[in-house]
């Protein structure tokens, strides 16, 4: 039985069925880090002993019924910007090299309860602070359809894993398409939901106003089951919604009759790789020959989404950030003199150059005599941003988009131009500045075998449309996946 | 119209985000965060008269609870993530002469 090829739902009924156990199924995602982990470095931490450990513990529940959910003995792995107790959490920076937190993240807890594994915890970029988990302090991870070419970021390793087999779902934090465009150069599927569905708690903050934990898994049904799972509203964050439904399974129905999708125009424009743009037009034609009502509206404002974005994000950033002082965790200086010099030697030496650009650019924005122009003009371009989409959801029920202008770079090219690697994220940005829920899904594969992925974008609560739209697409087409997993000898 | 940044508040900055950047850091810090305002600046080009600033896409309002204890006493495993501690506290520097 090929365990790590199987969907997490699959995967959770075949143990609930007594077919295989939850330590059976540990093992063998084990077995496949063991395997590829060396090439894919999707990992910061995997608990081995832990997670056998666990998944006795876990069989015995489900042997004697106290867990019986679609999830219960599943092995998965989460993002390392996520708290989990004894476990190292390192936010892949030299800062939190050896964190050991004490208490979990509530979207980590809820999966515990659930009977789901954490095998280990994944690479990212620093802080969550870019765009091809390049910045990791640990090193790149790669992409698993092609060694050369970067994952994605900052939900890198999450993705990686998920494409490379090495664990059946993960989860990733999603600031400004950090699940969705890292699950489309890896052929996955990831999910934004709405700001406010997943508890932060435990979440290490980066702009605490657009951060969201989402679930990257192989298919849109996982996605929904995993959002169910995770999802509550939590007294812990006070951020957290009291949402009317956190039911997202149900929205998993084969039509599209009727349903209006808007096509922005001003994504189609410069930028877009050509290849992307067939594959996303290719989509629009085949929801519109199941029935669903295709149109091109403008969106506006596109184009400043992202200068919006590095305002508000850096200025949370340098404000979130400015616990990191060597004091009570963390990594501290070995020589200094005096208190600030301890403050500012640790800090410079603790972070990377990406995340102390952010800190900067942060601080400066919010600072007096520039707090006006820079970040209160933002939060006012947020405003129209979100007006815009608001008027865009009058006349579409979802919004159909890329996930990405290309396919993923090559390792080593987009840190040496911010400016561009930021551009890349045009698409993603403005759904976390209007607080709305999205989905990357994948739906093909470019001239030289690297993923396309396309973004669903739905109003906010909304969650159940573009789940409806993505699986209706996805029955249209076989998963694929990378050669990486194909050529394992007992497949 | 290029943004310059004077090495003034590039000083301004560091303490500000409390880094101690390098001479060569310094230079290029200017660099890019001449390039990054100059790209910011394009949002001057729209009209946000009357436009209410949005800090967050829900009107949240603040959440109050009674202060109860939850949990229980964590200062151990706290502790254990101190770089310096004496006697079950945080160690740092003398801050007051």
């Amino acid at each position: 039985m090929d365990i790590t090829s199987m969907t997490a739902a699959t995967l959770g009924k075949r143990i609930k069925a007594r077919e295989l156990s939850a330590v059976e199924a540990v093992k063998a995602y084990l077995g496949q880090i063991e395997k590829v982990e060396g090439d894919i470095r999707g990992f910061v931490t995997v608990d081995r002993e832990g997670a056998v450990k666990r998944a006795e513990e876990i069989q015995k529940k489900i042997d004697d019924g106290t867990l019986s959910g679609p999830l219960a003995g599943v092995p998965a792995a989460v993002k390392d910007n996520l708290c989990t107790e004894n476990m190292r959490t390192t936010c892949s920076s030299r800062m939190l090299e050896n964190f050991k937190p004490a208490f979990t993240a509530e979207a980590v807890k809820r999966l515990e309860k659930a009977g789901v594994i954490i095998i280990g915890k994944t690479n990212m970029d620093e802080f969550a602070m870019g765009s091809t988990t390049e910045t990791s302090f640990f090193g790149a991870t790669r992409n698993p359809w092609n060694l050369g070419h970067v994952p994605g970021g900052s939900s890198g390793g999450s993705c990686a894993a998920v494409a490379a087999e090495e664990c059946a779902f993960a989860l990733g934090s999603d600031t400004g398409g950090s699940i969705r465009q890292p699950s489309a150069f890896c052929g996955v599927t990831g999910i934004k939901p709405t700001y406010g569905t997943v508890s932060r708690y435990g979440l290490i903050a980066y702009g605490s106003s657009l951060d969201q934990i989402g679930p990257v898994a192989k298919d849109v049904t996982d996605c929904a089951v995993i959002l169910e799972a995770i999802a509550s509203h939590d007294p812990k964050d006070s951020t957290s919604m009291k949402r009317e439904s956190y039911d997202f399974t149900s929205a998993l129905v084969d039509d599209v009759k009727g349903m209006r999708i808007g096509i922005p125009t001003d994504y189609f424009t410069e930028g877009l790789d050509e290849e992307v743009k067939k594959h996303i037009l290719k989509v629009a034609e085949v929801l519109k020959e199941k029935g669903a009502v295709v149109e091109e509206f403008d969106l506006s404002l596109v184009q400043y989404a992202i200068p919006a974005y590095y305002v508000i994000a850096s200025a949370e950033a340098s404000s979130n950030l400015s616990r990191f002082d060597g004091v009570k965790y963390g990594y501290r200086t070995p020589e200094y003199e005096g208190l600030h010099n301890m403050y500012k030697k640790s800090r410079s030496e603790g972070f990377g150059p990406e995340v102390k650009r952010r800190i900067m650019l942060g601080s400066f924005v919010l600072s007096s005599g520039y707090y006006d122009a820079y970040y209160l003009k933002a939060l006012k371009t947020k405003a129209l941003i979100k007006q815009a989409f608001d008027r865009a959801f009058e006349k579409y029920d979802v919004i159909l988009a890329p996930a990405a202008p290309t396919a993923a770079p090559k390792l080593g090219e987009s840190l040496k131009d911010p400016l561009k690697m930021y551009l890349g994220d045009i698409y993603t940005i403005s759904v976390n500045l209007a607080g709305l829920p999205g989905i990357s899904i994948p739906v093909g594969t470019d001239q030289e075998g690297l993923p396309v992925g396309m973004q669903i974008i739905g109003p906010c609560f909304h969650e159940d449309r573009l789940l409806r739209a993505a699986y209706a697409y996805e029955k249209t087409r076989a998963y694929e996946r990378p050669a990486i997993v194909k050529k394992g000898g007992d497949r | 119209m290029a943004n310059k940044i004077s090495d003034e508040t590039i000083e301004e900055v560091g303490i500000l985000a409390k880094l101690e950047l390098t001479e060569q850091e310094k230079k290029d810090a200017k660099a890019d965060m001449e390039k990054m305002l100059d790209y910011i600046d394009t949002l001057n080009e729209l009209d946000t008269e009357g436009i209410e600033p949005m800090s967050h896409v829900f009107p949240l309002n603040n959440v109050f609870r009674e202060d109860i204890v939850t949990n229980g006493d964590g200062s151990l495993d706290t502790l254990a993530n101190a770089p310096l501690k004496k006697d079950n506290s945080f160690k740092v520097p003398k801050t007051i002469g």
